[in-house]
């Protein structure tokens, strides 16, 4: 099919126009980060010292992320993956609704789930001075997200049928679901893994209300740079930030790519 | 309706942007009010050759469009006025059934009261009055082709053309359907091209039969013709099974190195007059059976007999084979 | 069915975690926000929608939300439309890429690169400064939000909407044009209703998220008045914590719902199609 010059145009000036939109900014964190003095500007020279500064900062908020960003991955896996075995089985309107449900804490803004933790579990000590906290809040963050990608990579393979078949064979139901069910619903599970490890990584604002001086994560050090360092070395932090990102995206986006055509990605950090 | 016009395409090809080529460099021409049926497995140019004339496709540098005397190779679809039945209809989701047919109307800026009566006209056409508010997804699929070609109609095309208009319905209803577009396309008098890989639909409707393969024109006439005498055994198997017996006893008793024949021009008879056969396999059809048969040297062919023909899986029996041809 | 039953048992874990740590702690939230803070002589949800101080920033939030929503979904349609309807463009895969890094970033992070790109030090500012004289300094109010709103919601929605046009039949809009229709008349008559339904789920999404978005406007500055920013000024600087609870279920409920219904909205013109 011809497209009408007119709707090339104005969409290759559109997609153009956004894509600087969008990495423009990135690429100024980027020089920011790597520039000896931004406000001179690159005439200042290139230089490390800002990251290397950044590290003695605020390693320990990058360790804790990743941490934080395994254990939400480990439980949402665990608690996850036999979820979305059990709604992809009961396709009725029950499951319609608790998959509505589990979606909640994604659809309403962070801060009222943080506050809502707050008001209900912030009173047990241990538990609001340690990182586990945090950890819960991610969780309900991201569990839709690993559920939703498991479901998509189940319902590709006829599981339903191929768990039956096992079961006449004598499968027992926990041989079945590690046998059959899990092996299937991989790349679902890589897919859901990836995009957990990403948003815990990024997310801020449950992680801010609940986290304490002893239990910041790398946003939290971020948000804490961007009000009081200098702009090089917000830059700088920023820059070690998306180079965490990177291999997540491109790992997310790979897989995209060879399963299915479109573009969607089933993901959105918190805002 | 307005008055017939010839179509001539002369040297047209298509090469797509990677190279591959589509259709060869074509001359065709269609009379004035004559339906064409282009007729070919999928893949060998027949859709791409369509695409052309209503101007979705353009042909490669050289090769013209001509509707009577205009010359349309370089106007657009939208401008060209024909009328288009899609494989699958492409009714639009958000129309009901009048708003489907009277699309091109109020494109034409035709005023409501007169887009009312030629739409009901035109359903009146295709029997489907009752049905105008219906919505698109509340039709069957012969519902459906019969608003897909009121809706082409309605503009008053100067060219009808159809991709695989019958394609997409089961058979008893493709049946009655084919025998209704028929009377349809006989009153409205228009040109036509038909596109379709049915060889009985396409020897139905056509005045005349294109057939195509690998981008190629294979042969052109009427439906009689092509089938009595193919310029090709491409063009002989394709309207209708064709059998191929070649050398040893085949040589001796007919005096020529191949045999081809229609299952139909086989006639079976006890063992001694005509070329030794085995029955392999026997179907019964209702109104023929079918033999699958096979020579001594182990070639194989296929016999159509009448339903009292006796012979079972094993007989050994003689083929007659009566309209023998030299391959 | 009896055979099948006995999985349920499996996705308990799931059911236990969250009824623990959201349901119930978001029903004692709710419950929190029935009561009458300190010096005050009515309920908070009350107060809430009474006092203007507190309605003028739902009315901020609502406005800027909606004005963003607009805006990203007018300029993602031409980018989500040439990028599904040219699949072999030279360097597709690589503007796809560009497009949809963004969506890991955080809000925090947005809010740096608005900074950046308008703030004082920002290239917008340099610009304006070397070509006209005046400066030009954008990001630290509603200007800069809106900035921020549309980069986190611009690779949401283009992701969306491609799938979206991808899905269009091709025969759709062939067949009106043979039936004379012009470009714009095809856009108007055949696509733009075949992507309402995208259109409407994709809108009510980019809503929702802005709605809530806090990490932004918290990098951006703390004296910008929307919602999320009162809930946690009531919160952390007032100690109010019966209005920033009432706050937070009013935000909650309103970007719950409006989700809700565009989605039984895109859903049912998904079926009528």
């Amino acid at each position: 099919m011809r497209h009408s010059r007119f709707d090339t145009r104005l969409g290759l000036t559109a997609t153009l126009a956004v894509v600087a939109f969008l990495i423009g900014p990135v690429l100024l964190s980027v020089t920011a980060g790597v520039t000896r003095n931004y406000f001179v500007g690159l005439s200042s020279g290139l230089t490390l010292d800002w990251i290397v500064q950044v590290w003695d900062l605020y390693a320990d908020t990058i360790w804790r992320s990743y941490a934080v960003a395994l254990a939400t991955l480990a439980i949402t896996t665990i608690i996850g993956v036999p979820a979305a075995w059990v709604l992809t089985l009961f396709p009725g309107r029950l499951s319609r609704l608790l998959e509505e449900l589990l979606t909640l804490p994604v659809a309403v803004p962070g801060l009222a789930t943080a506050l809502a933790l707050i008001v209900s579990w912030g009173s047990v000590g241990w538990l609001r001075s340690s990182v586990a906290f945090i950890v819960i809040g991610h969780v309900l963050f991201t569990l839709p997200f690993m559920v939703r990608a498991v479901r998509a990579g189940m319902q590709g393979a006829d599981l339903m049928v191929l768990d039956e078949a096992a079961a006449t064979l004598g499968a027992s139901r926990r041989r079945r679901f590690f046998d059959i069910i899990v092996p299937a619903a991989s790349s679902g599970i890589v897919t859901g893994a990836l995009t957990v490890v990403t948003l815990s990584i990024g997310e801020f604002n449950l992680t801010w209300l609940l986290h304490t001086p002893l239990t910041k994560t790398l946003p939290v050090g971020l948000a804490d740079s961007y009000a009081s360092m200098r702009l090089e070395v917000a830059s700088a932090y920023t820059l070690v930030f998306l180079l965490m990102l990177l291999p997540l995206m491109v790992g997310l986006q790979w897989i995209a790519a060879r399963s299915t055509r479109h573009g969607g990605l089933g993901l959105g950090a918190s805002t | 309706m307005t008055h017939p016009l010839t179509i001539r395409l002369d040297n047209c090809a298509k090469t797509w942007p990677d190279g591959t080529r589509a259709l060869a460099p074509l001359n065709l021409s269609i009379d004035a009010g004559e339906t064409l049926a282009l007729l070919g497995p999928s893949g060998c140019g027949k859709t791409t050759l369509l695409r052309m004339i209503c101007g979705l496709e353009s042909a490669d540098e050289g090769g013209r469009i001509r509707f009577g005397d205009d010359d349309v190779t370089q106007v657009a679809p939208e401008a060209r006025g024909v009328g288009v039945v899609f494989q699958g209809y492409a009714l639009f989701p958000n129309m009901n059934v009048a708003g489907n047919v009277g699309y091109g109307l109020k494109i034409r800026g035709v005023d409501a009261a007169s887009r009312r009566r030629r739409v009901a006209e035109m359903l009146e056409l295709v029997e489907l009055e009752a049905l105008a508010e219906r919505r698109i997804d509340q039709l069957s699929g012969g519902q459906r082709q019969r608003v897909a070609l009121a809706r082409a109609i309605a503009i008053e095309p100067r060219v009808l053309l159809l991709d695989e208009p019958l394609t997409a319905l089961d058979a008893r209803l493709r049946q009655q359907l084919r025998v209704d577009l028929a009377k349809l396309l006989k009153t409205l008098g228009i040109t036509c091209v038909i596109v379709t890989h049915d060889q009985e639909e396409a020897m139905m409707l056509g005045d005349r039969v294109a057939v195509m393969s690998a981008g190629r024109l294979e042969q052109l006439g009427a439906p009689e013709t092509l089938y009595r005498d193919p310029a090709s055994p491409f063009v002989a198997d394709f309207l209708g099974t064709l059998c191929r017996l070649e050398g040893g006893e085949v040589a001796t008793r007919h005096g020529v190195a191949a045999l081809t024949f229609r299952p139909h021009e086989v006639e079976l008879a006890p063992p001694g007059q005509g070329l030794p056969a085995r029955v392999q396999a026997r179907f019964f059809l209702g109104s023929h059976i079918r033999f699958e048969l096979a020579l001594a040297d182990g070639q194989r062919f296929t016999a159509l007999a009448a339903p009292d023909a006796i012979w079972q899986p094993g007989d050994t029996v003689s083929a007659l084979i009566e309209q023998a041809r030299v391959a | 069915m009896g055979r099948r039953r006995a999985w349920l048992v499996i996705a308990a874990p799931a059911v236990v975690l969250f009824l623990a740590f959201w349901l119930l702690p978001m029903a004692k939230l709710a419950g929190i926000g029935a009561a009458t803070p300190q010096g005050m002589d009515a309920s908070a949800y009350w107060l809430v929608v009474t006092q203007p101080r507190y309605w003028q920033s739902l009315i901020n939030t609502v406005a800027l939300s909606l004005g963003a929503t607009l805006a990203t979904l007018v300029i993602a349609l031409p980018v989500s439309r040439f990028l599904a309807r040219h699949p072999d463009f030279p360097g597709r895969r690589v503007l796809m890429s560009l497009l949809l890094f963004p969506l890991a970033f955080p809000g925090v992070v947005v809010g740096f690169l608005v900074i950046l790109a308008t703030g004082r030090q920002g290239v917008l500012n340099t610009l304006s400064k070397a070509l006209s004289g005046d400066p030009m300094v954008l990001a630290y109010g509603m200007a800069g939000l809106f900035i921020g709103y549309l980069y986190f919601l611009l690779p949401r929605t283009i992701g969306v909407l491609m799938t979206a046009v991808e899905g269009i039949d091709k025969h759709w809009l062939e067949a009106a044009q043979t039936l004379g229709a012009s470009p714009w008349r095809r856009f108007v008559d055949i696509e733009l209703p075949a992507l309402t339904g995208a259109l409407t789920a994709a809108g009510a999404m980019c809503f929702a998220t802005a709605m809530g978005a806090f990490g932004t406007v918290f990098t951006l500055g703390t004296r910008i008045d929307v919602l999320p920013i009162t809930i946690y000024d009531e919160f952390t600087n007032y100690a109010n914590l019966p209005v920033a609870a009432a706050l937070s279920v009013v935000l909650g409920l309103a970007t719950w719902a409006v989700l809700y219904v565009a989605n039984s909205l895109a859903a049912r013109t998904a079926r009528g199609n």
